[in-house]
């Protein structure tokens, strides 16, 4: 079997390949490139958004947004790419990550890239919901809470409230946030990537413990099941359908708050719809950057992501974990 | 006996410590938030997460608090009260240090460019800054012997 190791290195190879050829037609590579059954996870890289302390370009930001949602869908012109994503006559939710406080959150940046994007292509600005926990998360993204009916509307789940019927997840049992239940039609996952005490990582399907009341409620075993099983409760696992990963800045030990002795600049934007996919793919870079620092493995430190695999087993069938149904295109 | 354990309870109630310097206090730095304190039971609420690593450390309450140096860093203190002295020195221990400068701060401190932690008996204090700039670090040692000497 192919190891994580050599998967990467080819994955880089294809990446190459993928650049010296982008004037043939996206659409038509991709498509002959995925053949047969994978999941397709696209990790977009910007050198210059890569260096620290630097306040992000908000063109770069666009631009390095642009490209990674062509690749991915085929379509080179942003409305297109956009249109071929997110459905019509839906409220979109963007879910960011503030958890980690200023410094380590979802940036802004990113966010009104997306937000910007989502209206060309079609989606009103009051069709457009940024959401977390709640306004302290929200804040410590760089954003302000606004609330008014016809522009894009940022708020919490503090604001917004929680269902009064609970939802098992495991043996716990969860009340599950309204913009979720309620506002949103879909949802795009925008995580920032991070190692994390207690899961190892925290990305795409750890970022929905913002949604729910009681997050610390499935912390046991690393996280383990209860990752899997929140993503696997069908309200998140229908409608949180997309991501667009923040890498732009990571911490690489020491997560989920803010440490800016292990901080790290990918300049990178990491995208897919398969969550398990794409948290695999986060992890390996996370792996990759601990490996370059001199520090252990996640697992050998005793915090595994096994919840990875739980999420790709056949109890919750959320996507793949296997390298070999995996295409990652590196741009 | 009634009278004496009310004059006692009263009497022997250990003043509340407030161990953020206000505005002005420590040269250069404005106190710019109110301070927040969690029981331990809420903790997650400010560091889901990470708070199992203050918990197992017999965390009882945390406080934080935003600073700003000069109107060109901001930083956050937060102050982990635990239920003893042994509590702090293990969540101290237990934080990697590889390339930390040692500091002479309460019973031990550890200091990077952008941030200082420290422990004094059952207090853990962090204090982080956002901003990497050249005085970053001796305006964080200053803001910390601040906290240090309210402890």
């Amino acid at each position: 079997m192919k190891s994580r190791r050599d998967f990467l290195k080819s994955a880089a190879t294809g990446a190459a390949l993928l650049g010296s050829r982008s004037r043939l037609g996206l659409a038509a590579m991709i498509q002959q490139q995925v053949s047969g059954a994978s999941s397709r996870v696209v990790v977009a890289r910007d050198a210059a958004l890569g260096k620290p302390g630097a306040q992000l370009d908000e063109q770069r930001v666009l631009a390095l947004l642009d490209r990674a949602m062509a690749a991915y869908t085929g379509r080179e012109k942003p409305a297109e790419a956009w249109q071929k994503i997110v459905p019509k006559g839906k409220v979109i939710g963007l879910k960011i990550n503030g958890l980690g406080g200023r410094g380590i959150s979802t940036h802004a940046v990113l966010v009104q890239a997306i937000s910007e994007r989502l209206q060309q292509a079609g989606v009103p600005a009051g069709d457009i919901v940024v959401w977390d926990r709640n306004a302290r998360d929200i804040e410590a993204c760089g954003m302000t809470i606004a609330t008014d009916a016809g522009r894009v509307r940022c708020y919490g789940s503090d604001v917004a409230g929680y269902e009064d019927g609970e939802e098992a997840c495991g043996s716990a049992r969860l009340r599950m946030s309204k913009i979720l239940t309620r506002e949103c039609g879909m949802v795009i996952s925008l995580p920032i990537l991070k190692d994390h005490e207690i899961a190892g990582l925290t990305f795409t399907m750890k970022n929905m413990y913002g949604v729910i009341d009681r997050p610390y409620l499935l912390h046991g075993g690393n996280c383990n099941p209860g990752v899997a099983d929140l993503n696997a409760i069908p309200v998140v696992r229908e409608k949180v359908s997309f991501t667009v990963g923040d890498a732009l800045t990571s911490v690489y030990d020491g997560g989920p708050s803010f440490h800016p002795e292990r901080l790290w600049y990918p300049g990178a934007l990491i995208v897919g719809q398969d969550r398990v996919a794409v948290d695999t793919i986060a992890l390996e870079m996370i792996e990759r950057k601990r490996a370059e620092e001199g520090l252990p493995t996640v697992e050998a430190v005793g915090r595994p992501a096994h919840y990875i695999d739980t999420a790709a087993d056949a109890a919750h069938r959320l996507g793949t974990n296997d390298p070999k149904r995996i295409h990652l295109m590196e741009i | 006996m009634i009278v004496l354990e009310i004059l006692c309870s009263v009497g022997c109630k250990k003043a509340e410590i407030d161990p953020f310097p206000a505005s002005g206090a420590v040269a250069g730095w404005q106190k710019t938030s109110d301070t927040r304190t969690f029981a331990a039971k809420d903790l997650w609420q400010y560091i889901d997460g990470d708070a199992e690593h203050y918990l197992s450390a017999g965390v009882i309450s945390t406080s934080t608090s935003d600073y700003r140096y000069q109107d060109k860093l901001d930083a956050v203190v937060d102050v982990y009260t635990m239920g003893d002295a042994t509590g702090a020195q293990k969540a101290f221990d237990t934080d990697p240090s590889r390339s930390a400068r040692t500091v002479a701060l309460g019973d031990a401190g550890i200091a990077y460019e952008q941030s200082v932690t420290f422990r004094k008996g059952p207090s853990l204090v962090r204090i982080v800054a956002y901003e990497n700039t050249p005085d970053a670090q001796s305006a964080l040692l200053a803001l910390a012997h601040g906290v240090e000497a309210k402890l």
